[in-house]
């Protein structure tokens, strides 16, 4: 039972010695410890970066504010957007994956347990490698330290002529090699749920966690190295003086726009199908009820991974397509919202009649429905092209895409931290705690990101590191960094509740959810083996066929 | 869960969910029915030219549309949460288990998929008659280059080069006198942005870019650089005057003529024209022929420097001399480190050229 | 309820599931693929675009004999393939050595190439666009065969001593598929650089 084998869980103190613990952290290839890596990881970058868009609101918190200067401004932009995508977002999703997926499909490891580990390791070391820029990147002459030419680094900022010194190719260097660890985790990903799956569940009858991690994994493989060969290119530019991108000998800056924005606009269905998946598990298991339309969201996730890959050029309405290129890119950009909203439409079937218990789980996971909804409107606002012209690279996409990427992505992962926290650590969360964390980030969420929509509408650009009084956007960016201490202050209460919990919280059992996935069949934490006997499965309902054995799923599906 | 926590759990929830509500009821009325405000604050829901109003009335209709999605489905989220949560008096046992409908699965499948085309109809006429405008006779023909951290206008047809300060003339739907825009860089991008006036169009190295405006109300109308172009991004403003037709004219007149000599600021302009000043700027009539900066024949008739950030005065210009920092920190500008003397009297130099 | 798997359950006796290997290569190889198009991309786009010499008229050759024996590589590490899973480990060497050669000399000829475009026409990566994307994509091409022709070579040193049995064959046959996608690939590369872009 679960107090047996507490112990073999790293963070309860075992008897070894802390250097023999440490190594065995270090040289691990099990899909559980490195899950686990992964998330602390980027929780510590997660920190990070929060800190970097601390800085950031409190220098546009009143107009001509001297908090920082210009420099340190446009450093803190570009270091915050790589560090939250690259370093945060999808290390920590790629955690989730490599802990749960493993388990929900009945198997002892991932398909290639070292390439795992190399991955993991790939991806930290690209992100310590561009945080040594800030010692590093100040090169031999005058050259400042930390890249600032944005996330997307539009060309020819990127050029030596543009952007003397160091930074940018730390900058690069980092998103290389990390995103050599990216695909190595897809790569990953596919193999184990093709080749890995327990006797009895087929594909359809895989939970829709493997499966939407399926989906992205592909687009991982197929959106993420078009960036690793721009980045390349680059690399090329910057080292043999290449011309790829150098517009002075006859390099295009759009052709990079193309190439970065092939991986961008799939990357955000990359970060967006894993907290699906956790909301396709977390929903139905506090709904008491099975997912609803199980074929169709699957088919809705595929779709989506296929749709995605022709939308990317909606990020460039403003660079002068012509008026064919932004007809097509805004049909592709609509239509996309079909499949979307069948995923919504399908959560709230699954909700409808259910008997629906409101733990800290799911109510981040309501809040992600609310807010994703919202997200979902202005991104149909931003693909009608002609109002992207006005919208584009204001404060209203800055506002939109963290309505995505917080209001869904995190808030969603928050629910995914509450929900597989007993299973990970073999202990409860406070619930009391939980609440707290979820009511303060809710109104610090809403204080800062509905009311960033607004200076956007009124001619705000992104990206400015002061502004001019008068314009009518003074008092919605006070409010909106007012909500950003609010935010602060609930992931706060987070951290503490997790450290807490892990120490001191009353042991979970193996199911305290009274939930259906492989996973919760194990021990909490599940040991190093995961099964003792590899489990068979005949329907995607396992535990709630042993639990209800008079009335089995597999009767009905 | 105690029922009355239950149910106070989910009275805080409804409170939250008018709160949000209620935030988007702000935003609509903030941005689309307020009472038209002084021309400083740069709304996109205060067209004034065929752009910006094309645009306008389009993004009213997909505000609509999508207002009336957000209440449905809001409604329907709220129903869902407040109907189905487990009760106190709950019974333990499991609910119905419910795999799915076809029927209803083709419903939001269909609904949806038939408001995408409207909405893509009605975008796809607003792309083609904002983007194909053909260009009447009477149009003005204007060429904005854009710089590290500033803006140059020409108006090659006119003979006349500017810098910062766009001068359109007011267009009559009667006679319409729109300018057409050709938009180029010489360094990194930039992006065109007037709100009120047009969408925004980048201005990328090697990739010209065209845009047009037809303002409807004579009038200062703001803007700014709005594609990230390096440290000074922020202070790259954009400002348009449009004026009427015999104004414009009027201006055009001036600007082509050739710097006034004015003797009293000889030896401004002997400083001027002795020190790295005119390896970057060109005040026509002189040898000073650089183009790296603003052309500054005329730099007097400007309301502000160093594109927008600072007012046209003569301590500014003292301070913009001597150090740029002081204004704009990382603009392109060295500082000239001249004596007090030489500054004034190359102040006073620059005040002459009106 | 301690562990699902104590619940009788009726085992289906045909469960089976692809091989890791061939999945995980084929995953690879469509990342690869990607990296590739993109490079190719670059390179149609900057197709005429160089402003200055040496154009691709007047300085690439057909590399007629090199492209054949790459080709015909992927025929020779097939038959080793194959000769492996019929346990024919003199053929299999035989073959398999075969397709070191052929690999090495299309190496060799590129770099022959290489050299005679940097030192005898003065191309180099800097010197225009056409410089820039050919050295690119001939050269991420080239890069792959290298990393092929290592580990054709580190096989052939265990086939020499007779460490390389058939239960290697779906090892074996899995990285051949790898050689097969550097084989294909050179033929679009070819298409585009040699005739599309001459």
């Amino acid at each position: 039972m679960a107090s047996d084998t507490i112990a073999i869980n790293g963070f309860a103190a075992g008897d070894k010695p802390i250097g023999e613990r440490l190594h065995g952290w270090v040289t691990t290839v099990d899909h559980k410890r490195l899950g686990i890596l992964y998330i602390v990881y980027s929780l510590f970058f997660l920190v990070i970066a929060g800190i970097e868009a601390t800085i950031i609101r409190i220098q546009l918190m009143v107009p001509h504010n001297h908090f920082v200067s210009p420099e340190v401004f446009n450093r803190m932009f570009t270091m915050h957007g790589t560090t939250m995508i690259f370093f945060v977002a999808m290390p920590i999703l790629f955690g989730f994956g490599t802990y749960l997926i493993p388990l929900m499909i009945g198997a002892r490891d991932m398909a290639f347990p070292r390439l795992n580990a190399l991955s993991f390791w790939l991806t930290a070391f690209g992100g310590l490698l561009l945080y040594f820029s800030f010692v590093g990147g100040n090169g031999l002459y005058g050259a400042g330290n930390a890249p600032d030419v944005g996330w997307f680094a539009y060309a020819p900022l990127t050029s030596r002529a543009f952007s003397v010194g160091h930074s940018t190719d730390f900058w690069t260097l980092a998103l290389l090699i990390s995103g050599i660890g990216s695909i190595g985790t897809a790569v990953n990903f596919i193999a184990t749920i093709i080749t890995m799956r327990c006797p009895g569940m087929t594909l359809g009858k895989m939970p829709l966690l493997a499966w939407m991690n399926l989906v992205t994994a592909g687009m991982v493989l197929l959106a993420v190295s078009p960036l690793t060969a721009a980045q390349v290119m680059l690399c090329f530019d910057r080292y043999l003086g290449a011309h790829f991108f150098d517009t002075q000998a006859g390099g295009s800056a759009v052709l990079w726009m193309h190439f970065f924005w092939i991986f961008g606009h799939p990357e955000v269905y990359i970060l967006i199908l894993p907290s699906f998946a956790f909301a396709s598990e977390i929903i139905p298991v506090f709904s008491r009820k099975p997912i609803f339309g199980y074929p169709v969201m699957v088919a809705a996730t595929v779709m989506i991974g296929f749709i995605s890959m022709s939308v990317w050029a909606h990020h460039m309405f403003s660079i002068g397509m012509p008026s064919y290129g932004n007809t097509f890119f805004t049909i592709t950009s609509m239509v996309i919202a079909v499949p979307t909203g069948i995923k919504i439409f399908n959560w709230i079937g699954t909700m409808w009649g259910g008997k629906i218990r409101f733990n800290a789980p799911m109510l981040f996971c309501v809040a992600f429905l609310f807010q994703f909804l919202i997200a979902g409107l202005t991104g149909i606002m931003l693909a009608a092209s002609p109002f992207n012209w006005q919208l584009t690279g204001s404060y209203f996409v800055v506002a939109h895409f963290h309505y995505v990427i917080v209001g869904a992505i995190l808030f969603t992962l928050f629910a995914a931290f509450y929900y597989w926290f007993p299973k990970m650590s073999g202990r409860m969360y406070s619930e009391t705690l939980a609440k707290w964390h979820f009511w303060l980030f809710v109104i610090g969420f809403h204080l800062t990101f509905d009311f960033m929509h607004i200076p956007g509408l009124l001619g705000m650009p992104r990206r400015i590191y002061t502004y001019e009084p008068g314009r009518g956007w003074d008092i919605w960016n006070l409010i909106v960094t007012i909500g950003t201490f609010v935010q602060g202050i609930a992931v706060l209460i987070f951290v503490v509740n997790l450290l807490w919990s892990v120490f001191k919280g009353e042991p979970a059992g193996n199911d305290p959810w009274d939930a259906w996935t492989l996973e919760w069949s194990t021990t909490s934490p599940p040991p190093d083996y995961n099964f003792a006997t590899i489990p068979t499965v005949e329907s995607r309902r396992p535990l709630w066929d042993l639990k209800h054995p008079e009335d089995p799923d597999w009767k009905y599906e | 869960m105690k029922p009355c926590a239950q149910s106070r759990g989910l009275v805080c929830k409804v409170a939250g969910l008018a709160l949000l509500l209620g935030f988007l009821l702000l935003i609509a009325t903030v941005c689309s029915a307020a009472p038209a405000g002084p021309s400083q604050i740069p709304n996109i829901f205060k067209p004034d030219s065929t752009p910006a109003d094309s645009i306008f009335r389009l993004s009213r209709l997909v505000l609509i549309i999508c207002a009336l999605i957000f209440v449905v489905v809001f409604s329907l989220m709220v129903y869902v949460v407040a109907k189905f949560r487990r009760r106190g008096a709950d019974d333990g046992h499991e609910p119905p288990q419910v795999y799915g409908s076809n029927q209803v699965e083709l419903a939001w499948t269909v609904i949806p998929g038939l408001i995408v085309l409207v909405l893509f109809l009605a975008t796809a006429r607003v792309i083609l008659s904002v983007q194909d405008a053909p260009k009447p006779p009477g149009a003005i023909e204007v060429v904005a280059i854009g710089h590290q951290y500033w803006w140059e206008y020409r108006y090659p047809a006119l003979g006349v080069v500017t810098a910062n300060e766009l001068h359109v003339p007011v267009s009559d739907p009667q006679h319409p006198t729109p300018t057409f825009i050709t938009l180029l860089s010489a360094d990194t991008d930039h992006s065109f942005w007037v709100p009120r006036l047009a969408g925004k169009t980048d201005l990328i190295p090697n990739h010209p870019n065209h845009t047009w405006i037809d303002p409807h109300e004579t009038g200062l109308f703001l803007g700014q650089c709005a594609q990230y172009c390096g440290v000074q991004h922020a202070k790259m403003l954009l400002r348009v005057y449009v004026d009427s037709g015999a104004d414009f004219n009027a201006w055009i007149q001036s600007e082509k003529k050739s710097a006034v000599t004015d003797d009293a600021a000889i030896e401004g302009r002997h400083i001027f024209e002795s020190t790295a000043c005119v390896n970057c700027h060109a005040v026509s009539g002189t040898v000073a022929d650089g183009h790296f900066g603003p052309d500054l024949t005329h730099m007097m008739s400007r309301d502000t420097i160093a594109a927008g950030a600072a007012a046209n005065t003569r301590e500014n210009l003292r301070a913009w001399i001597q150090s740029p920092d002081s204004i704009k920190p990382g603009s392109l500008m060295p500082a000239m480190k001249l004596n007090d003397h030489d500054l004034d009297a190359l102040t006073s130099y620059l005040e002459t050229l009106r | 309820m301690s562990s699902v798997a104590a619940a009788p359950a009726p085992l289906k006796p045909e469960w089976t599931l692809p091989s890791r290997g061939r999945v995980g290569m084929f995953c690879l190889i469509a990342a690869e693929s990607a990296v590739f198009t993109i490079f190719v991309i670059a390179y149609i786009f900057y197709i005429g675009k160089s402003s200055s010499g040496p154009q691709p008229k007047d300085v690439l050759e057909l590399p007629i004999f090199i492209s054949i024996c790459l080709l015909s590589s992927s025929i020779t590490i097939h038959l080793a393939v194959r000769a492996l899973g019929k346990a024919q480990l003199g053929a299999f060497a035989l073959w398999w050595v075969l397709t070191l050669a052929l690999g090495s000399i299309f190496l060799v000829g590129t770099g022959r190439e290489w050299y005679h475009l940097i030192y005898e026409k003065g191309l180099k990566i800097s010197t225009n666009l056409f410089g820039t994307t050919y050295y690119s994509l001939v050269g991420l091409h080239a890069f792959h065969v290298t990393v092929g022709l290592l580990a054709i070579l580190i096989v052939t040193i265990f086939t020499l001593m007779k460490k390389v049995k058939t239960e290697h064959h779906e090892k074996v046959e899995v990285f051949s598929l790898y050689w097969h996608f550097v084989d294909v690939v050179w033929s679009i590369v070819f298409t585009v650089v040699y005739i599309v872009g001459r």
